[in-house]
């Protein structure tokens, strides 16, 4: 019996970042004599991540794919797996499945202005293009990263992004609802930025990540500014236990989001978007 | 699914007395043989020796939230619908292990998966509506390139034995989806009942193997006439129907329709509905560690579209209230079933209607929402 | 996920009860033994370990509140205890005895007892929520050793117990039980009632008395509607909520409904 995409490999913390109070990044090496090496995976696929005795949990890859000796995650601990898995230290063990569903379209991407726009928490798919387009910068057209949280000590990797605004043809606008001394960015909403890039939005392909609230908003304005349905991307989520397609839990209208996502094209979704119930 | 028209091929007529020879037969070819048997006041699928554990005599009564047994003096053992349960919990188990996980004293793992025990099966008794459930669910769990070998295990070791429904329940409206009540050749054997026996028709090559091994008779003129007078008054006895065709944009049209609310009054939102329907085929992971921490199970098990935890993401249930449940079974099953699998996911066999603890009606469901979303 | 290397210490507290949810821990069998060597139980009077002022990490505590010294029971024990458990109907939800709730108890200890001014009972019988902050819930008339364990497992790894919460139909479902609502017209409260119980009545062909309280999205008015359909009177309504777990929101409402 062939179960293997259905029964996890060994894995183990080989690294592990306190990143905010509650966020934190595992990197991982698989240490199965059956897992493939090297391992495989595209930018905005997820991986399931198997605490011992309790369960598993959908997590997106946010390491460079060409970079296997360390597969990392970034994982906000809010349920009864990710506490668990916010407790492992290196040397620890978890079983991983995986890579699944579909990521980012980055063989549309090549010789086009790029647009990464995140939102609140959600913000590691994207931020696994951004790794991925800064190491292959020639690929690319500008750069422009947009993330919007609620409140300033929610941004992660600040210095990160502020690191990336140093790049050439590289725009960086964060913006927090919240924000107090030492806050150099815009107070608002994510919205408030596409007009403050300073690049063309016509030409861009749009790569959005977060709240669904806030990827409505940001893609109404974003068609406004001339940008293309056709061009805008989006990561969803949803409940996702098996992420071969058979438990149901990820559909999404006719979609199952562990096959036909996580990534989808917007005009393909446009009609479910934001209605509740889906 | 064919369901009249076609040569009905038949090989011959099993007299009634002669039913062992074909257990002896599939027991023989290696099959465990199970069949509709009374137990707990329901005909179930339970082990079968002898054809004298049929449930001879027995009819049912069905109507939406009831089920009854009733005990008559035809010699029929067939002479019923359908049971609680179709084909499915033999294929799709209500609850499974998947893999165990071995944690040594040092927190290394180890996984190892749970293979199914081989078990050929042999299933006697079911009906057409079950067939064209099985043909969804092999969709579902045996999708190229991904089968599910759990239940691949197990469909490939499945003989089934048809018998063409004469006794539609009130409750019933495959006529309407297509779905029966005479079974196609999806299935090994197909029987049609009479009084003094069976016709025997072999729909596989498989079949074929078994039914050269009855002592079968001739199949006279007035028992084919009899059989197919049976089978068109299966057809027109049948009193509830699902609209034909595809209904998805007039459901999804209807998506703030007044109705979903009325429904959600009585709806109990139990799951009785999706555990009995043989297509549904949601199911939950649970991971069950041994109290001294060194070894875990991991389980698959049934679960519904009407649990809070279906549409559970960190801390957001999306579907928290019953309206938007019922919503999302019905528009899945009779909508975005269709972009899923070419078609309904609904065969008429009526069971989420009889089995409802408070007989919700589907068909009445659909014709209030398309009523009056203008269909 | 690292296992505290220190033994955690555990206490079985017990209030107004029978005593049957602490069998859960006496009849785990091997387990029981495992569970010894895992952890040092300090305070199980029905198992001969006396002490109940220890501080612990977990305290298990079975039956309601009724006297005024209860109360001040319950807060020393949630003062000692790290993470503290109620185990079965009576803690969680009152149990058989807050069915005195719903009628004239003052005029019951005048009747029964010859020197009524003797007694220090409160005006009702209370779970344990009512008086402090409940960690987890394990419902049940009594709880099993399946949830008792499971409790003890996750503690043990360090994460929260699952919380299960859907219908018994579902469990009574994969159980391949027959439902005996549709099958025979016995009133059942599986479909208002929170699993965990393995569907064990309806196994045995008998309706669920709802001993584990409300599930998630209950919808009383629907199932009281179809058992009026079945022929229950109201005083046979109310009972079916009025029951073992009477004081939970849903069902001391729905059994409201139906009284005189």
């Amino acid at each position: 019996m062939n179960a293997s995409i259905q029964v996890p490999w060994q894995a183990e913390v080989v690294s592990r970042v306190q990143e905010t109070p509650s966020v934190f990044t595992l990197g991982l090496r698989l240490d199965d004599p059956a897992a493939p090496a090297p391992y495989r995976f595209a930018p905005g696929q997820f991986n399931m991540l198997y605490l011992y005795g309790v369960g598993e949990v959908p997590i997106s890859v946010v390491s460079d794919p060409e970079h296997d000796d360390e597969i990392q995650h970034t994982v906000r601990a809010v349920g009864r797996v990710t506490h668990g898995l916010a407790a492992l230290h290196p040397g620890d063990q978890l079983g991983l499945r995986g890579p699944f569903g579909r990521g980012w379209p980055l063989e549309a991407a090549v010789g086009r202005d790029l647009l990464l726009v995140t939102g609140g928490l959600g913000c590691a798919p994207v931020v696994s293009v951004i790794n991925y387009a800064m190491q292959r910068r020639e690929r690319f057209g500008r750069l422009g990263i947009v993330q919007g949280v609620k409140h300033m000590d929610d941004l992660i990797w600040r210095e990160r992004y502020e690191a990336w605004a140093g790049q050439p043809d590289t725009q960086v606008q964060l913006a927090a609802d919240v924000a107090g001394s030492g806050w150099n960015w815009h107070v608002g909403l994510v919205t408030d930025l596409f007009d403050r890039l300073g690049m063309p939005l016509d030409q861009a392909l749009v790569m959005l990540c977060g709240p669904e609230p806030m990827m409505i908003a940001a893609i109404r304005r974003l068609l406004e500014l001339g940008v293309e349905a056709e061009s805008v991307w989006l990561s969803m989520e949803r409940n996702m236990q098996c992420a071969v397609g058979l438990c149901g839990h990820c559909q999404y209208g006719k979609d199952f989001l562990c096959r036909q996502g996580p990534v989808f094209n917007y005009p393909d979704i446009r009609d479910r978007l934001g209605v509740k119930g889906f | 699914m064919a369901t009249g028209g076609a040569s009905p091929g038949w090989r011959g007529f099993l007299p009634r007395e002669a039913f062992d020879t074909l257990l002896r037969a599939l027991e023989a070819a290696g099959y465990e043989c199970i069949g509709p048997r009374v137990e707990d006041g329901a005909i179930l699928y339970r082990g079968l020796s002898a054809g004298s554990d049929l449930p001879q005599g027995v009819e049912e009564a069905q109507a939406p939230g009831h089920y009854r047994l009733q005990h008559t003096d035809t010699p029929r053992c067939f002479a019923w619908a359908v049971g609680p349960q179709a084909i499915k919990p033999h294929l799709f188990t209500p609850r499974e292990a998947l893999w165990e996980t071995e944690r040594d004293a040092d927190g290394r793992l180890t996984f190892r998966p749970v293979e199914p025990g081989p078990r050929p099966l042999a299933i006697i008794g079911v009906r057409a509506c079950d067939l064209a459930a099985l043909a969804l669910q092999d969709q579902h769990f045996l999708r190229a390139g991904n089968a599910d070998p759990y239940y691949a295990h197990r469909r490939e070791g499945l003989f089934l034995v048809a018998v063409n429904c004469t006794h539609p329940a009130a409750t019933c409206f495959c006529v309407s989806t297509g779905d029966g009540p005479q079974a196609g050749d999806d299935c090994d054997l197909a029987l049609d009942e009479l009084d003094e026996g069976y016709a025997v028709r072999a729909a596989s090559s498989k079949g074929e193997t078994i039914v050269q091994q009855l002592p079968l008779q001739a199949l006279t003129e007035a028992q084919q006439a009899q059989i197919g007078r049976e089978r068109e008054a299966a057809r027109s006895a049948q009193q509830r129907t699902m609209p034909a065709g595809n209904l998805r944009d007039h459901l999804f049209n209807a998506w703030e329709h007044p109705r979903w609310a009325q429904v959600a009054e009585r709806c109990l939102s139990c799951g009785n509905c999706t555990s009995v329907c043989p297509t549904c085929f949601c199911h939950q992971q649970v991971d069950v560690p041994t109290l001294d921490g060194g070894n875990a199970t991991h389980y698959r098990e049934w679960d519904s579209c009407f649990t809070q935890n279906h549409s559970y993401i960190h801390g957001i249930t999306l579907r928290p209230d019953t309206r938007s449940r019922y919503r999302q079974w019905l528009t899945h099953k009779l909508g975005s079933w269709h972009d899923q699998y070419g078609r309904s996911g609904c065969v008429g066999c009526g069971r989420c209607i009889t089995w409802c603890p408070v007989g919700i009606d589907i068909t009445e469901e659909v014709s209030a929402l398309l009523a009056e979303a203008g269909k | 996920m690292h296992e505290t290397t220190a033994k955690p210490k555990v206490a079985v507290h017990k209030f107004s009860s029978c005593d049957g949810c602490q069998l859960a821990f006496l009849d785990m069998g091997e387990d029981l033994l495992t569970l010894s060597a895992m952890v040092d139980i300090v305070h199980f009077a029905e198992a001969g370990m006396l002490d109940a002022d220890a501080t612990v990490d977990v305290a298990f505590v079975e039956g309601s509140l009724n006297t005024r010294h209860d109360l001040k029971r319950i807060q020393a024990i949630r003062r000692n205890s790290r993470f503290l458990v109620t185990i079965g109907a009576c803690a969680t939800a009152g149990g058989l005895q807050a069915l005195r709730n719903f009628t004239d108890a003052d005029a019951w200890h005048s009747a029964v007892y010859a020197t009524p001014e003797y007694l220090d009972s409160l005006a009702t019988a209370s779970p344990i929520k009512s008086a402090v902050h409940v960690d987890l819930e394990l419902w049940g008339c009594p709880v099993n050793t399946r949830q008792v364990t499971g409790a003890v497992r996750a503690l043990l790894s360090g994460v929260t117990p699952a919380v299960e919460q859907d219908k018994v139909c579902m469990e009574c479902k994969r159980q391949q039980a027959v439902c005996v609502m549709v099958a025979k017209g016995t009133p059942c409260m599986g479909p208002v009632t929170r699993t965990g119980c393995g569907a064990l009545c309806p196994r045995f062909e008998r309706g669920c008395y709802a001993c584990y309280g409300p599930a998630e999205n209950p919808n009383t008015d629907s199932l009281s509607h179809w058992f009026e359909g079945l022929g229950l009177l109201p005083e046979q309504l109310r009972e079916q909520y009025h029951g073992i777990t009477s004081q939970t929101e849903p069902f001391t409402a729905a059994g409201n409904r139906y009284r005189k």
